[in-house]
């Protein structure tokens, strides 16, 4: 019952991607990011669907098993206000900025805008290494879930496949219109079945007022932040979602808007969108602790589906496995799709301009691309066992700590190329700094006050950028007209 | 009057953000409406968030989008 429930929604999920493969121009434009035609409900589905992973339902939910309801607010409410803040301020502004000069990456973007080609390269490298640990949680998550979900009928080599497949499949053919069109289809299911699957565990144990009266009587730790969390982690913590400004999946997408005014949805219903997403995983985490008390480490990760195995099995686990594939594939069509954009237009285009690419061979060098990013992602994922909230956080940090980079390009005019590049290079150093330094553990703070490393890291490379910047010369008039002249990133 | 109503977002955005780190419910464990209060502060944060944002997009801060100049641009 369960895999056919998946098979099918797969099936679904691939015929709306051929689907959209009908409005396809033949188009690199088109192909990446739609020719700039997404409305306001699409795009607000795919924001929020390529952003949300196997991070907020497995990773939430194993999360708040061990910490809590603290989780929501650590990382969820957090995110509901700095996540639509930048859409507003950063999004809205690069949108303007890729329409009216053609960008279809980030890279194209900070290259012109420093007019610097080592910078275009550095960033191409930093980026695609901080996505791939992203791209893992996608992979990892999907074998995972239905490996457990199946009892093992789908091992979990063959679920991490199947995703990719599949994801690549539609992403061929409908390129960033098909991802966008299932996007807003799997956004709708995992929502939708999350509040469903809450219901129904919910009603099972009682009603929420005596199943949160169990919690409190078993394990009351586990509905306060207390010790789990120290209020300076909590203060840091909120560093963590200005990688939202430095994703490649999301600048892709913010690029496809048709108009300005279509983020205004998105910047609304995105922190709606959140709280109607976490609430239920990181509550069904901490209930699960009444049944499953024994779970350890990574094996949180999987409480959800022990939760819906044990009180709504079949039909209702079918719907779960199909909505965590949902979750799960909207983030990795994106995060490969902006990889391939990448390549192509950063690297090959770039790289080779004087080969005369055809706009057909330009779109076969990305889908070729997309295919070798979800490879070695599949085979990374197969060889790694990794906490998915470890792995999340960690590359949300790195992307963080490149904010001030997006940041400078669009509100400061004196800031350099060499600063810009010394920003880069301070970013990924320290990243690799603390990753080493803490083994991976997602807990990891700075001494005993709970200092995140994230801060750290956004610090030294703002540092770095303003003051590199500030000791070399200004950048010449050109770029500064084209990017806050009349038609530059002055207003939206 | 556009600086005014700009400062007064900006102002609005530095409340919730310190709003953000509810030291006073940090170790409070009561129920309500079946929700500790830590959390369902936080769910009904997300709620005021999105109302500000609702009223900085669609009442005329100086910020979002406005339809002509991208047609402008075109």
């Amino acid at each position: 019952m369960v895999t056919t429930i998946v098979l099918a929604y797969l099936l679904v999920v691939l015929a709306i991607g051929t689907l959209s493969h009908r409005l396809f121009r033949g188009t690199s434009e088109d192909y990446f990011v739609a020719s700039r035609t997404i409305g306001p409900i699409v795009l607000l589905m795919t924001l929020f669907g390529t952003n949300m992973t196997a991070f907020a339902v497995l990773g939430a939910s194993g999360e708040a098993y061990h910490v809590g309801i603290g989780v929501f607010s650590l990382v969820g409410s957090a995110a509901a206000l700095i996540n639509p803040v930048i859409f507003l301020f950063v999004g809205t502004r690069l949108w303007r900025l890729g329409r009216r000069h053609g960008y279809l990456t980030q890279v194209g973007l900070f290259r012109d805008r420093w007019e610097s080609r080592s910078l275009g390269l550095l960033l191409f490298v930093a980026l695609v290494g901080l996505i791939i640990p992203y791209l893992l949680i996608g992979v990892m998550g999907a074998g995972l879930s239905l490996e457990a979900i199946t009892d093992g009928a789908i091992p979990r080599w063959a679920g991490s496949l199947v995703v990719c497949a599949v994801v690549l499949a539609y992403v061929w053919s409908g390129g960033l219109r098909g991802t966008a069109w299932v996007n807003t289809f799997q956004t709708s299911v995992f929502m939708s079945l999350g509040i469903v699957t809450f219901a129904v565990i919910v009603d099972k144990l009682g009603g929420l007022t005596t199943a949160m009266a169990l919690v409190a009587a078993t394990t009351p730790d586990l509905l306060i932040r207390g010790d789990a969390i120290t209020p300076w982690q909590f203060l840091t913590y909120t560093c963590i979602p200005l990688s939202v400004g430095m994703m490649p999946h999301m600048f892709m997408h913010w690029l496809s808007a048709r108009s300005a005014e279509t983020f205004r949805l998105s910047v609304v219903a995105f922190p709606i969108c959140l709280a109607v997403v976490w609430l239920p995983s990181v509550l069904l985490g901490v209930l699960g602790r009444i049944d499953f008390p024994d779970l350890e480490g990574t094996a949180a990760n999987s409480v959800l589906i022990e939760m819906v195995g044990h009180y709504a099995p079949g039909v209702l686990g079918g719907l779960l496995a199909a909505g965590v594939c949902a979750a799960i594939m909207s983030s990795l069509d994106s995060q490969s799709l902006s990889l391939g954009t990448m390549f192509t237009e950063d690297i090959v285009r770039h790289y080779a301009a004087g080969h005369r690419w055809s706009e057909r061979h330009q779109i076969r060098l990305g889908r070729a691309f997309v295919g070798v990013v979800l490879a070695v992602t599949f085979v990374l994922a197969q060889i790694l066992d990794q906490s998915i909230f470890a792995l999340a956080i960690w590359s949300f940090s790195g992307l963080a700590a490149l904010f001030p980079l997006v940041a400078a390009a669009l509100f400061w005019r004196r800031s350099t190329r060499q600063g810009a590049i010394a920003c880069v290079v301070c970013a990924v150093s320290s990243w690799v700094y603390f990753l080493l330094r803490s083994g991976g553990d997602p807990g990891y703070t700075l001494g005993e006050a709970g200092v995140m490393p994230v801060v750290v890291m956004v610090a030294i490379s703002t540092a770095a950028l303003i003051g590199v910047s500030l000791i070399t010369p200004p950048p010449g008039p050109r770029a500064i007209e084209k990017f806050f002249g009349s038609v530059g990133c002055r207003s939206v | 009057m556009a600086s005014r109503r700009r400062y007064g977002l900006y102002g609005v955005l530095v409340v919730l953000f310190l709003a953000h780190n509810d030291l006073w419910y940090w170790r409070d464990a009561r129920l309500v409406l079946g929700l500790p209060v830590g959390l369902l502060y936080h769910v009904v944060y997300c709620l005021v968030v999105a109302v500000v944002l609702a009223a900085a997009v669609y009442l005329g801060a100086p910020e979002p989008a406005t339809p002509h100049r991208d047609h402008d641009d075109a």
